[in-house]
């Protein structure tokens, strides 16, 4: 972790603009070059309630959130009574006139004077801050002109000059915060800004997912507001379902049809698809399920991060068939393994689901552009067939897969049936056909078996302390792990962004090689470690686990190592 | 031309006398009249004995969950609108497990046509009461007489202004069979409620019963007229009337959303409007 990556705070109530100013800075700070990881704390409530929008931003690659911060902005009291006392040394609070400081050092910015009216005051913090940290004015007024440019030159112009006068108070003051270092040449072109649903988003829209069916339901709404909002002009069709049942019901009839679908919730709402999935099983129905996990059990926690619907997900649907679960760590994982997720399905017809959570949801980050032309070609099902009279929907194959039409193209007919069934889809209740065909649909996990994608290893493969982690928790143990490192520990990571099927031979010899293995999770069980023992017999020795509803941070996971390096 | 003898025959599970059987019937006439092949029809069902009717004729099918026909079935009319649609299953599949998926597509009013077959108790699982089952009837789980009083999905469906509402009964095969046809040329959502006897584990509604009280819809009823389509659907008792009690002009659901209209298995994913939405991200 660079020492030069600083953490802004921007601390308010729900509805006084906090992730407007913070998704702008982010933005700015994106399109100026630097590396930018966003984490966003709310509360189940429209309006009140005490929110926050951290940024940290530097111009090497930054991994998380920290528990501190170098700038506080405080758009409410409450704010620095809660955070400034977690200021860094040399940090600084920028606030309202109305803010008491409290001793803590800082500026409180004459917001009216600034700006005429309230509305424009987000765009004067964006001045202030961007002034704090040195920023290029003229990005900030490109970046204000591209946000209102749709609401007229005149609403442009208004902004603009807020900006300037708010960015040359700050400049004017007597107050020296250190600039951000220059970020690298060459970072700035090529960049997006977008957070982790987005980018499952992005990443089904590469793969031609068509179809979207949900429910709303925090935090995996913003799935399908992206796939609404910008696969509309795709082609993407889409329906908000009465609930979660007939929205997984609803895409397994779409992907029988011919549509690539998928559906987006979380915990409870995937509880009740539950069914469904089985149907997507036995049917053997291609159909990916974007499972963003928040705390329970039942409501839980509605609006905080949790790694704890793991085991869910692993044994949801009755009887046995086979499935993928894949995990990504980052932002950009997010956008390769949604389009991976439809590119298994689509070939397995069995259904993946991708597991994320509400702290890799919400979380900004800047990324180099994605390279739509390296990713694989899909593969579509069939329209025609040559066997019109003798095409079997189920017809048995060694490796279990069976050639997937699509009904209504040609005169094969298409029969896909929940109850057992022979191979052209008609019920059939014998032993022999049963053990047929649920041999058959078994027999896919070899082949998924096969294409696993390995854990990542971060670090010496002989460590002395091997964090073990899977999905969100990367970020934390590659921070902690440097911080390991420099206190002179052999210390590795072992992430796993697919957490099933488990292939013993891509880990076991980091497990053995390593001295002593802890498990980093979000949850308060260790369901991965778990999971790892049951199919491997390997014990971890210790683990670090999470589950107040805040996301794992170097910080906490350093805490929780403490007996450990002592 | 398609022909009646195009769909096949096959052996069924269902128990002889069963109104199943003359609904089968009516469903491979009515897509014979309406020049339907096998191929450019699907039949979705959920669970249950009136659900199997799929399994008995060639057609394409995807025989889904207990209560949920109706979902699957909307998702495959958005994904091929040039599918004919019908959702398949019985009254405690439709009206009880499928309750909201009802209601919803009420709501939506899909191009589909509904055939509930409703004979008013639980069949396959051996005669629990139903959705349908009257007050005060008893049952083995419900032996001191079913307390809730049945649901008239009949009087839902025309509440809710759907696109046609249909009473038809499996004992009056030619006029079901003309239901069937019309419920599915009309655009929009078609309910075919159609009553049958269960002879094995119904004893109260019978064949006969059903007989006795059904009658056919003349030419004074006015199905476009929603007062008395609602009386007419109220009308459950000593008299149940048969034919067409609702006719409405709402739009089909398909027709109000954009982009619902080339088949999904067609679409080809356009590149350059990728990095164009990417662009937006920068």
């Amino acid at each position: 972790m660079s020492p030069n990556a600083i953490t802004i705070l921007i601390g308010g109530e729900a509805g006084q603009g906090l992730a407007t100013i913070g998704q702008l800075m982010a933005k700015a700070l994106t399109r100026a070059g630097y590396e930018v990881c966003v984490t966003q704390d709310y509360q189940s409530r429209i309006r009140g309630g005490h929110n926050t929008f951290a940024i940290r931003t530097g111009p090497e690659p930054v991994y998380g959130p920290e528990e501190g911060m170098d700038i506080l902005v405080a758009l409410n009291q409450e704010t620095v009574d809660r955070h400034a006392a977690h200021l860094k040394p040399g940090g600084m609070v920028v606030a309202g006139q109305k803010v008491d400081l409290d001793g803590h050092p800082g500026v409180q910015v004459p917001f009216t004077e600034l700006a005429s009216k309230a509305i424009y005051h987000n765009v004067a913090a964006l001045g202030v801050l961007g002034s704090t940290l040195c920023g290029d004015l003229g990005i900030l007024e490109r970046l204000v002109s591209d946000t209102f440019a749709k609401k007229g030159q005149e609403v442009v112009d208004a902004n603009l000059e807020v900006l300037r006068k708010a960015y040359h108070w700050f400049q004017a003051q007597d107050y020296s915060f250190h600039c951000l270092s220059p970020a690298s040449e060459g970072n700035a072109a090529d960049r997006i800004m977008l957070h982790g649903n987005e980018a499952l988003a992005l990443g089904a829209l590469a793969a031609g997912c068509n179809f979207l069916s949900f429910y709303p339901m925090t935090p995996s709404t913003s799935i399908a507001l992206t796939l609404i909002g910008k696969g509309g002009e795709l082609g993407l069709v889409s329906e908000q379902a009465e609930d979660e049942i007939a929205a997984l019901n609803m895409a397994l009839g779409a992907s029988y049809a011919g549509a690539r679908a998928c559906v987006t919730t979380s915990g409870g709402g995937f509880s009740l698809m539950v069914e469904a999935v089985s149907l997507a099983g036995i049917t053997e129905t291609p159909v990916v399920i974007f499972l963003v996990q928040r705390p329970g059990p039942a409501t839980g926690l509605p609006t905080r991060t949790e790694q704890a619907d793991l085991n869910l997900a692993l044994y949801a649907g009755h009887g046995e068939f086979p499935r993928a679960l894949l995990t990504p760590g980052t932002v950009e994982e997010c956008f390769h393994l949604a389009h991976w997720a439809f590119d298994l399905t689509e070939r397995y017809q069995t259904p993946v689901m991708v597991l994320s959570d509400q702290y890799l949801a919400d979380q900004y980050c800047s990324v180099p552009r994605f390279d739509f032309a390296s990713l694989p070609e899909i593969t579509p099902p069939l329209l025609q067939v040559d066997e019109l009279g003798t095409y079997q929907r189920y017809a048995l194959s060694p490796d279990g897969v069976s050639p997937r039409l699509i009904p209504g193209y040609c005169e094969a007919l298409v029969k896909v049936d929940s109850d057992e069934h022979d191979e052209m889809g008609h019920i059939e209740e014998g032993p022999a056909n049963r053990t047929a065909q649920n041999e058959k649909r078994l027999a896919k996990a070899s082949g998924l078996r096969a294409e696993v994608i390995p854990p990542e290893l971060f670090g010496p493969e002989e460590s002395d302390l091997l964090l073990l982690c899977w999905g969100s928790g990367l970020g934390a143990c590659l921070e902690a792990v440097e911080l390991l490192q420099e206190r002179g520990h052999k210390a590795s990571v072992l992430h796993f962004k697919q957490v099933w099927p488990l292939r013993e031979d891509q880990f076991m010899p980091f497990l053995e090689g390593a001295k002593t293995v802890v498990a980093v999770e979000g949850n308060a069980t260790g369901q991965f470690a778990g999971l790892l023992r049951k199919e491997t017999g390997f014990a971890v020795q210790g683990a670090v686990l999470r589950a107040d509803g805040y996301p794992l941070t170097a910080t906490y996971v350093m805490q929780g190592l403490e007996s450990w390096i002592a | 031309m398609v022909r009646v003898e195009d769909f096949g025959n096959f052996e069924t599970a269902w128990c002889p006398g069963c109104g199943n059987h003359s609904i089968l019937k009516a469903v491979k006439q009515a897509l014979a009249g309406l020049d339907l092949a096998p191929h450019q029809t699907l039949l979705v069902s959920g669970i249950g004995q009136a659900a199997k009717l799929p399994q008995y004729l060639h057609c394409n099918m995807f025989n889904g969950l207990h209560g949920r026909a109706l979902p699957a079935a909307t998702g495959a009319r958005l994904a091929n609108p040039r599918l004919k649609v019908f959702a398949v299953s019985g009254d405690g599949c439709n009206y009880g497990e499928g309750g909201n998926h009802f209601l919803a597509a009420l709501r939506r009013n899909p191009d589909i046509t509904l055939l509930a077959h409703d004979n008013q108790v639980y069949g396959l699982t051996k005669g629990q009461a139903s959705p349908t089952t009257a007050q005060g009837q008893k049952t083995k789980t419900q032996p001191g007489g079913q307390p809730s009083v049945p649901l008239n999905p009949v009087a839902i469906a025309v509440a809710m202004r759907i696109s046609l509402v249909v009473r038809a009964f499996s004992g009056e095969p030619d006029h079901l069979a003309a239901m069937v046809a019309q419920a599915a040329e009309t655009p929009g959502f078609a309910l075919v409620d159609i009553l049958q006897p269960c002879v094995t584990f119904n004893k109260v509604n019978t064949f006969q019963w059903y007989k006795e009280r059904c009658y056919m819809l003349g030419d004074d009823h006015d199905p476009t007229n929603w007062a008395a389509a609602m009386r007419k659907a109220d009308e459950f008792g000593d008299r149940i009337p048969l034919g067409v009690i609702w006719r409405g002009d709402r739009a089909p659901f398909e027709s109000l959303a954009p982009g619902r209209g080339t088949p999904l298995a067609e679409h080809r994913l356009d590149r350059s409007a990728l990095e164009k939405l990417m662009d937006s991200f920068a």
